[in-house]
């Protein structure tokens, strides 16, 4: 009964949107204020219904209601809980919800935060947000309904979530990715209104920066915990595939990276306006394209959702209409949009310029290598798969100058920098980054390990330049503490951002070059060595859990005589669907993880072990958090506050802006 | 007009993108002709996946006829035709596998998690065997007759449609199942 009320729900959130895409739409070009002004009421009367469909969804799964279809096929009665919960979320129906849910929840959050614009721009923004859940409403009610029932036949039990799918880090990675995702659609309809208007201002910039970090810091932190997943639970220590899945994450979030840095530009200065409003369109796109990649069954991907022409073809078709017809506007509109601002060849914009070059040029290697197996087979060259290999080799050639400028960035002043009093600080900041570098990778690492020294060089190089920036603000006879503190909250979050960048990246480069992996075989009693550490086989046992049953190994690693840890690996077999997965017993540190992993018996008690130790693996995932945590800050700057406080208009609140750095 | 061009420039992107992924949506895996249909597999001497202080030629394969799969843990495409292969070996079919510059460890960690369908796994850790085989990507499946010659080559990944119209019939003629 509560799954029948659940896609009444669904239903009236889709006339909701439709309602929503047109009357404030026509409203804004007839004049018609009362027309308007029911986008707010509409937008949030919208989110209503999606979330009791979604609420209704949840119920049906925790109540293990399996004449429902899609909880029959992803639910299991002996599940816990929480996984009932989160296999909401775990296939294809249910997971197009929360997206919805999340497109719904940023366009109420719109409605609410936005007493400062003009109420046409408010009404064109929700307007086409409405519009873009028409699609994925029409979508989920016509190719991928959750609430589809199998009355009046339906099973005793369910099949089951997806074991791969049965873990804490899957709770939060798709919610948090998907906030991500479809947050650059708030973006997407301010870049459209705004084309719509012709009015591309610092007003704009400025309104759509903290809905665009927002949807940033999400998309951040879920690919970060994706990343960590992946990590400990597909047992193998890898925390990046070049998947086409976690591609099509990775793409707008690099696209997204761009777009807040150009946004700061043409907010600030006023230029690069049309390729502000190319990023804001493209990042949305590129989130729909992912979708449309992952969900079609074009492609070949570990974690592909099943495939299906028929969605296929809806979501390409929905993909024409929306990323064609906004590239379309741009086209139109674009000839008129003009950039006003001046500066010179050496200045902050051509630094921040540059780095989006070398942004884009990122987004498209990955879009290339995710696409080129699709286009090959179209062609008639046949089916191949575009692997790591090609990926690594760009990326970390594209990763050096892109640092370079990132660290000198901040260093530069907008419009134009003397060469004069720059020189000195970057040689210092060269010079010191690349003899500390290599010196402390010769010392802890091996010098003939020229990625690692890299990787080293380049996290010094982004920390050195901060510092420096941040020593420039002290003047006269101000003592440090006092020039810092003056310092806004998006200054610190551009700090933070950077500081963050910059660890991920030394801990990408040491841990790909300085992991060890061993496979052993071990029998209870063994001992092995690994990296300096002592490995100690206690026992092995079988165990019981409450949907699956398995093998527990126990494992003690010893620092010279001292015990540091002890670690619990387990081998699962699934009862619903008989598949098996590794839980592999990680001793997490700031400096390095030891990772052990039951592989496969070897008759008697004897197992074959993976033992790996991963020096720096924790700064990766740190090192997003602390990216966000900057974004956050800078999202709660107060000139926000300010400016909607005085209702100001865009001109007044340039000013008040102006001089600020980040 | 240069900048209507560039303006432009993104949509007309986007419509080429946009008619492969079209055609994508209706299209099967298209069949790419070996030069070496016809001829023997090329001599090789690698080692053991599985054991890897024993080094195996094609005569380890024993008769024929079997399918010769080329794999790797690095490729999507292979783990979505690995569950079709298993079910291939359960049905009898006999599959050698070819593991194509790939990290044997993982490779191994690999076979023990989503089961073994081979009678024999080649190491090829160069990928010079696939160099010889004119192997393009992975996956790639050659069946080869007992006398040790290639009969056909499939590009792409193996399933239940590709294996019943094409592979299923090549691989009966040749004495098979």
């Amino acid at each position: 009964m509560i799954a029948e009320w659940g896609h009444i729900a669904q239903i009236l959130a889709l006339i909701c949107a439709c309602l929503l895409a047109v009357i404030p739409m026509v409203g804004s070009y007839r004049g018609y204020i009362n027309w308007m002004q029911l986008a707010r009421p509409l937008a949030q009367l919208q989110f209503l219904f999606v979330a009791i469909a979604f609420a209704a969804l949840c119920y049906a799964f925790i109540q293990d209601d399996f004449t429902i279809s899609y909880v029959a096929q992803n639910s299991n009665s002996k599940l816990p809980w929480y996984y009932k919960l989160s296999a909401v979320w775990g296939a294809h129906e249910g997971s197009l919800l929360l997206w919805i849910l999340m497109l719904s929840g940023w366009q109420a959050a719109v409605s609410v935060f936005s007493r400062a614009l003009p109420l046409v721009a408010i009404a064109r923004v929700l307007a086409v947000m409405g519009l873009i859940s028409i699609g994925f409403l029409t979508f989920i009610q016509f190719t991928s309904n959750p609430f589809e029932t199998l009355l009046p036949f339906y099973p005793v039990d369910g099949r089951d979530l997806n074991p791969l799918l049965q873990d804490v880090g899957l709770i939060m990675h798709p919610p948090m990715l998907y906030m991500g995702y479809v947050g650059f659609a708030v973006a997407f309809a301010f870049a459209i209104a705004a084309l719509l208007s012709g009015q591309l201002d610092a007003a704009w910039a400025r309104w759509s920066r903290p809905w665009t970090l927002a949807a940033w810091i999400s998309l951040t932190v879920g690919i970060a915990l994706g990343s960590w997943w992946a990590y400990y639970e597909l047992g193998w220590g890898g925390w990046w595939f070049w998947d086409p899945v976690e591609n099509a994450s990775f793409m707008p979030w690099l696209a997204g990276t761009a777009l807040i840095h150009s946004l700061a530009v043409c907010e600030k200065r006023g230029v690069f306006k049309l390729w502000t409003v190319l990023l804001a369109l493209s990042a949305f796109s590129l989130s729909l394209l992912g979708t449309f990649l992952v969900r079609s069954g074009v492609l070949v991907s570990v974690h592909a959702f099943a495939s299906d022409p028929s969605r296929g073809l809806f979501i390409l078709a929905f993909l024409f209409l929306v990323i064609g017809g906004s590239l379309g506007l741009f086209a139109w509109k674009g000839a008129a949009i003009k950039s006003r601002g001046q500066y010179e060849v050496v200045s902050r914009e051509t630094l921040l310029l540059g780095n989006n070059l070398l942004l884009v040029t990122a987004t498209l290697v990955v879009l290339v290598g995710t696409i080129w197996p699709l286009i090959h087979k179209e062609i008639g060259w046949g089916t191949i798969s575009v692997g790591p290999p090609f990926f690594n080799l760009l990326f970390s050639i594209l990763v050096v100058p892109f640092v370079f400028l990132l660290g000198l960035g901040p260093l530069a002043r907008w419009r134009r920098q003397s060469m004069a009093k720059w020189r000195q600080r970057i040689l210092f900041a060269l010079g010191l980054s690349i003899s500390s570098g290599i010196v402390l990778n010769a010392v802890f690492g091996d010098v003939q390990e020229f990625h690692a020294a890299l990787g080293v060089v380049l996290g010094i190089w982004v920390v050195i330049c901060t510092l420096q920036e941040l020593l420039s603000h002290q003047h006269g006879n101000q003592t440090l503490w006092q020039a810092l503190s003056k310092l806004s909250r998006s200054h610190w979050g551009m700090v933070l951002g950077h500081l963050g960048f910059a660890m991920s990246v030394v801990g990408i480069a040491l841990t790909s070059t300085y992991t060890t992996e061993r496979d052993v075989r071990m029998q209870p009693g063994d001992t092995q060595p690994l990296a300096g550490y002592v490995v100690k086989f206690e026992q092995v046992g079988p165990m019981q859990g409450p949907n699956y049953r398995g093998t527990a190994g126990e494992f003690s690693v010893w620092d010279g005589d001292k015990q540091i840890a002890q670690l619990h690996a387990e081998k699962r077999q699934y009862l619903a669907s008989g598949s098996m997965m590794t839980e592999a017993a990680i001793d997490a540190g700031f400096f390095r993880d030891l990772f052990i992993a039951l592989g496969e018996p070897l008759g008697g008690d004897a197992w074959a072990v993976r033992l790996h130790y991963k020096p720096f693996v924790r700064w990766i995932w740190l090192g997003a958090l602390v990216m966000s945590f900057g974004g956050g800050l800078a999202i709660f700057d107060r000139r926000y506050r300010v400016a909607r406080r005085r209702q100001s208009s865009p001109a007044q609140a340039v000013q008040t802006t102006e001089g600020e750095a980040g | 007009m240069k900048k209507q061009l560039f303006l432009l420039l993104p949509l007309l992107a986007f419509l080429a993108v946009g008619v492969f992924f079209y055609s994508a949506l209706f299209s099967d895996p298209r069949e790419l002709e070996s030069a070496l249909v016809g001829k023997p597999v090329p001599e090789f001497e690698l080692p053991n996946l599985l054991e890897p202080n024993q080094t195996v030629s094609q005569q380890a394969f024993g008769d024929g006829p079997y399918l010769l799969n080329v794999w790797a843990t690095w490729c999507p495409t292979c783990r979505a035709e690995h569950e079709y292969l298993n079910t291939l070996a359960a049905q009898g079919v006999k599959i050698i596998g070819l593991n194509y510059k790939d990290e044997p460890a993982k490779a191994r960690m690999w076979l023990a998690q989503l089961g073994d369908p081979y009678v024999l796994n080649v190491m090829d850790y160069e990928g010079t065997l696939a160099i010889d085989l004119g192997v393009y990507g992975a996956p790639e499946t050659f069946i080869v007759d007992s006398n040790g010659m290639i009969l056909y080559r499939h590009v792409g990944d193996v399933n239940a449609r590709v294996w019943q119209a094409k592979l299923a019939d090549i691989y009966r003629q040749a004495g098979g199942l």
